[in-house]
């Protein structure tokens, strides 16, 4: 596992969506290194034998019923949006054509 | 702006190209696929919703039964194995369309796997195409891109989101490389689909309607040199939306790959955009999260195991799989190849069954389907279906026909009546009075005038030419508009002149 | 007046039903306190600055509680039949979804933000007829343990306003411990309802995993998250664990049983030789080093007395513990870079342009998601988004879900031998505001060692008042772990520990706790 740089951090922030100025990213990939370096552990710590545990405890099949419930009014949907237009949400372009 | 493309036939001669789809089939439940809202095409904008669908803070994903049981048929009518535990996985990526900003999916243990269909081209060639897997998931809702020309996302200035299509449940078929199709590579995506919509109406689980998104197809191509086994760099197109979009699109594809190659160009993997209107594709959005959703099993979900009793009991609701079916009526109703081939073709084989189901001969039922309401259909652009005739029209008609009530040319207009919506077929013969006159006295009179009217033809008929009876026979049938039944009046005829037939 | 806010839950039913007080009176006499000490809860100046109380509220709800409380009080008179905690006043944090009020997770990316629809326990809540005094102060989205990571200002712990209240759940620990409200709700991932109650010297459990809905509380790690009460009492938080626990269709994760008897629990373990028999597993790993004298002092002093009662008392061992807090921030931080994607100003909450340059949205989501979410959100959503990032995800998620296995296995194992495991809440007493560790985040997270296992467990743990540590005379906290589904066990052996502590305290440790008004007058909130 290679240490995280700068650069590293730059790209988890665009996957994440998080807009950062170098000095975050610097502080973060120093920060990130410390908390990766200490859970490096974890994985000496198991084998390929051992099941992962996605659930701390086991359900299956919980099904819901195919019946239409309660919806929402569109009014109640956009009530909390930043910007809507014509019933619908709104948001600025999607291609930088700028 | 348009690419270079090479003709197919030259790109045939070079390449061998190798398909592979995404098919994703919307499924026809009543509510979504991970909460109680309606699925429902062409509401009011953002109203089949539910703080799930929308994603608010704190809700929860609840799976449909109903939408597991769906896909667990379709993967059973594909041919897979159905996995003993299933789970679903976020898929992460950021879309506008996509509430959560993750796609709820499966990812490495989908419900259905390792299956295989045959595929029957029009000549009847047949390939098998196999299926990889077929996995749940959820749809996105649709953007609307405003401001710009045409609706489309290039030079858009902002876009609407309507949420009412999120969260639809969608099954999506994944196949392994198709290869070895060669030139035939464009009819067989065309099939392909065809086959897998075919297969999804026939278990009752889709609308299967292409036009409104219920199936929607991305296409892969690849080529390699002629010879070789390496499959080169493949490119996916999307928005191929009819049949002939998946024809024409592959066919393109595989066009443009061989012309990209031969200038010593490389492909680049990418999304292609299908337009219908042009006919090309164009690179489509880049997506720079492509390479990594950083799947992980959904922990808001619990996994789905199946038994052997569950399994069966499923396998056992499973309608007579399509190609089975024509098999089988092909055999029952003794049709030609060709007559067959047809039929299939022309939609009529639902129409057929439905008509000799209650109690016309196959030959009957083929011959008013594929003759006189295939015409109307063709004449008002409608399908066969919408024409107003429906089976029970045809058994009708041929009951009249058979008890000599009418004869065919009467019976066609009786048709056209029907579809005009004037009833019934027995109804508009009494109505419009067409029944073939019977009544010998009523014939009589109009064969003595016939007679007398041709003093010359009656002699030649006494004189043996019974064949001269004819030009008699169209007079009484013209004198009684043509509701007579031609052989009685022949008889009447000869009996008259006291010929022994 | 203020002996009202210190009845307990089931005093103040008791009350009610004889008619000597009504739930008016007491909703009142909570609201009165609130704005009393908390500073200003609707005075956004002062929240950011975190000035001038407790500031253990986001929002207070009073008219709508008093409304409740009104309702309550005719149907007593009238003689109708009521829930076991109606018009029994309860505080809310402010990560659980309430219609009508506002819900920010104490975060910008949510402020002004109201929910459409309630939370399943909210609704429960509302079915209980209780009314609702607010919503509590926590660490943003539910991330951190000294509610310091709180968009709208720290709160203070009331036993010394320097010090933190623990977190996440700081505000609903401090609302009780306050006694700003009798009860309250939490949630807790990796001890955010314990740790706060250990360092309030107040009672917090953390039930079953699925015991109580999760649907309507906002996500912040989905297969960690569970919903408890807090209360002064472990009666107190067995009565509202009883209201608000129940099978939940909308959850899937719920889990589909009857729920337990925890107030018969409670009141068989306090009742005498309640404890006779019990088997108490002390943890090796988590009752040694590392962790505070005297907070190691006062949890053995409860061994003792629990030894006395007739419990019998074995050393048990979970090897696997020391990988759990790597395990933790893995899965956790995973999760959470998921579960946070969704805030990113399309659908409600903040929308923030870009400064500079063309706006599309993708760059107003970068923008907004950089301006709504505070530090320890986004340095949690990086972790995430790199431990599930592609060629790392087998060595981290995957390997620590491996370790959930092992963990597991570690507590069954551990189960055989003991009917309740027991350890020390937190490792330390409540540390002083700011001093969190600046570079070293590790060393922050180590405090939350022996609350972690039970999240990644899925078991039930419950948080006591043990007593006050020797060096600073802050409360400490002791930690009962039980099977899953056992959460009754919790409920017996706390109430039998409560009962023997108090008798030897000679009234519960909260009456050594200052006069919250006179510390509040005294401080120098400027400093």
């Amino acid at each position: 596992m290679s240490a995280i740089t700068r650069e590293t951090v730059a790209h988890l922030a665009e996957l994440a969506r998080i807009e950062m100025k170098d000095d975050e990213l610097t502080a973060l990939a120093s920060e990130l290194e410390i908390i990766v370096e200490s859970v490096k552990s974890v994985s000496d710590a198991v084998s390929d034998d051992i099941p992962a545990t996605s659930h701390p405890l086991p359900l299956q099949n919980v099904f819901r019923e195919d019946v239409v419930g309660n919806t929402l009014t569109a009014e109640e949907a956009l009530d909390g949006a930043p910007d809507a237009e014509d019933g619908k949400f709104k948001v600025p372009a999607i291609l930088d054509e700028g | 702006m348009s690419d270079e493309i090479l003709s197919f036939e030259e790109a045939m001669e070079k390449y061998d190209p190798v398909l592979g789809f995404e098919v994703h089939v919307e499924l026809n439940t009543a509510t979504k696929m991970f909460d109680a809202a309606p699925n429902g095409f062409g509401n009011t904008p953002n109203t089949n919703i539910t703080p799930v669908s929308l994603g608010l803070p704190g809700v929860l994903p609840v799976v449909n039964g109903k939408a597991v049981e769906s896909s667990i048929k379709l993967g059973l009518a594909l041919g897979c194995e159905i996995a003993p535990v299933s789970h679903f996985a976020r898929k992460n990526y950021f879309y506008p369309d996509t509430p959560k900003n993750f796609q709820t999916s499966q990812f490495d243990e989908p419900i259905a796997a390792n299956g295989s269909i045959d595929i029957e081209l029009e000549d009847g060639t047949v390939f098998t195409i196999d299926i990889e897997r077929a996995h749940m998931e959820e749809d996105a809702g649709k953007l609307t891109h405003m401001g710009g020309s045409s609706g489309r996302i290039q030079g858009a200035e902002f876009s609407l989101v309507d949420y009412n299509r999120a969260g639809v449940p969608l099954v999506e078929i994944v196949t392994r490389p198709i290869v070895g199709a060669g030139e035939r590579a464009p009819e067989l995506a065309r099939a392909y689909v065809a086959a897998i919509r075919e297969i999804v109406k026939n278990l009752g689980i889709s609308d299967a309607r292409m036009e409104r998104g219920n199936v929607r197809c991305d296409a892969n191509v690849s080529l390699m040199p002629k010879g070789t086994t390496e499959f080169g760099t493949r490119t996916e197109t999307k928005n191929v939306n009819s049949l002939r979009s998946v024809e024409r699109a592959v066919r393109y594809e595989i066009q443009r790959h061989a012309a990209v190659l031969e200038s010593g160009q490389k492909i680049v993997q990418e999304t292609r955009m299908w337009h219908e209107d042009t006919r090309e594709t164009t690179a489509g959005r880049p997506k720079s999260d492509a390479d990594d959703y950083r799947y992980f099993p959904e922990p808001d979900l619990v996994p789905v195991v199946t038994d052997e009793a569950w399994i069966e009991r499923l396998r056992s609701e499973l309608p007579e799989p399509p190609s089975e079916r024509r098999k089988r009526l092909k055999t029952d109703w003794g049709f030609s190849d060709e007559e067959f081939r047809d039929v299939v073709n022309a939609g009529a084989m639902d129409a057929i069954e439905e008509t000799v189901a209650a109690g016309a001969p196959a030959s009957v039922a083929r011959k008013w389907w594929m003759g006189e309401i295939a015409r109307i259909a063709k004449d008002r652009e409608v399908e066969l279906t919408e024409t107003g005739a429906t089976p029970q029209t045809v058994v009708e008609l041929n009951k009249l026909i058979e008890a000599k009530k009418i004869n065919d040319k009467i019976a066609r207009q009786v048709l056209g009546f029907v579809v005009e919506g004037e009833g019934e077929p027995a109804e508009i013969v009494e109505k419009r009075n067409l029944a073939v006159v019977s009544d010998d006295g009523a014939l009589n009179t109009a064969i003595d005038e016939a007679l007398a009217a041709m003093p010359d033809v009656a002699d030649k008929i006494r004189a043996g030419k019974v064949q001269a009876a004819g030009a008699i026979v169209g007079q009484v049938m013209k004198a009684t508009r043509g509701q007579a039944d031609a052989a009685r009046v022949r008889e009447l005829i000869l009996e008259k002149l006291g010929i022994e037939n | 007046m203020t002996d009202i806010i210190k009845l307990s839950a089931a005093e103040l039913v008791a009350k009610m039903e004889s008619g000597e007080l009504t739930s008016v009176e007491i909703t009142q006499a909570h609201i009165d306190h609130i704005i009393a000490t908390d500073g200003q809860p609707l005075d956004a100046d002062n929240r950011a600055a975190g000035k001038s109380g407790l500031n253990a509220f986001l929002h207070l709800n009073a008219e709508e509680a008093l409304e409740v409380a009104r309702g309550v009080d005719e149907d007593r008179a009238a003689g109708k039949e009521l829930p076991a905690l109606a018009g029994v006043p309860i505080a809310i944090k402010d990560l659980i979804v309430t219609k009508g009020q506002p819900t920010t997770a104490a975060s910008r990316m949510l402020e002004g933000w109201m929910s459409p629809y309630d939370g399943t326990v909210t609704q429960k809540v509302r079915e209980a007829r209780m009314p609702i005094l607010g919503k509590t102060n926590l660490d943003e989205f539910a991330m951190g343990s000294t509610t310091e990571h709180s968009a709208f200002g720290v709160t203070r712990n009331p036993w010394s306003l320097d010090r933190i209240p623990g977190g996440s759940g700081g505000g609903s620990a401090v609302a009780v411990a306050g006694y700003q409200a009798p009860l309250a709700l939490g949630t807790d991932t990796g001890g955010s309802i314990r740790q706060p109650a250990a360092v309030t010297g107040s009672v917090g459990v953390k039930p079953t995993y699925g015991s109580i809905s999760r649907y309507g509380v906002i996500a912040m790690a989905s297969s960690l998250d569970q919903v408890g009460p807090c209360a002064r009492t472990v009666m107190d938080t067995a009565l509202l664990h009883e209201a608000v626990a129940g099978h939940d269709p909308l959850d899937s994760t719920s889990q589909n049983r009857p729920v337990g008897n925890f107030v018969d629990a409670a009141r068989e373990g306090a009742a005498e030789g309640g404890l006779k028999g019990l088997r108490v597993g002390v943890i090796k790993e988590l009752s040694g080093e590392g962790f505070q004298e005297g907070v190691l002092n006062r949890f053995n002093e409860s061994l003792e007395l629990l030894k006395n009662a007739g419990a019998e008392i074995v050393e048990v061992s979970l090897p696997s513990v020391k990988e759990a807090i790597g395990a933790y921030y893995l899965i956790m931080s995973s999760e959470v870079s998921s579960n946070l994607a969704k805030y990113d100003g399309v659908r409600f909450g903040l929308r923030v342009l870009p400064e500079e340059g063309p706006i599309t949205i993708e760059r107003v989501m970068s923008a907004t998601r950089a301006a709504g979410f505070g530090d320890e959100a986004k340095r949690r959503i990086i972790l995430g988004t790199y431990a599930l990032s592609a060629g790392y995800y087998d060595a981290y998620y995957g390997s620590a879900q491996k370790v959930r296995t092992l963990i597991q296995r570690d507590y069954a194992k551990a189960f055989e031998v003991a009917d309740v495991l027991v350890s020390p809440t937190a490792p330390t007493t409540a540390f002083k505001l700011g001093a969190e560790s600046k570079g070293d985040p590790m060393a922050l997270y180590k405090g939350d060692i022996a609350t972690v296992p039970t999240n990644l467990a899925g078991v039930p743990s419950i948080s006591l008042p043990a007593g006050l540590a020797d060096e600073d005379s802050l409360p400490v906290g002791i930690q009962f772990t039980a099977p899953a589904h056992e959460d009754a066990r919790l409920y017996r052996v706390g109430a039998g520990l409560e009962a023997l502590l108090e008798s030897q305290w000679g009234a519960p440790l909260h009456e050594q706790m200052p006069d919250t008004l006179e510390l509040i007058r005294d401080f120098d909130f400027g400093a």
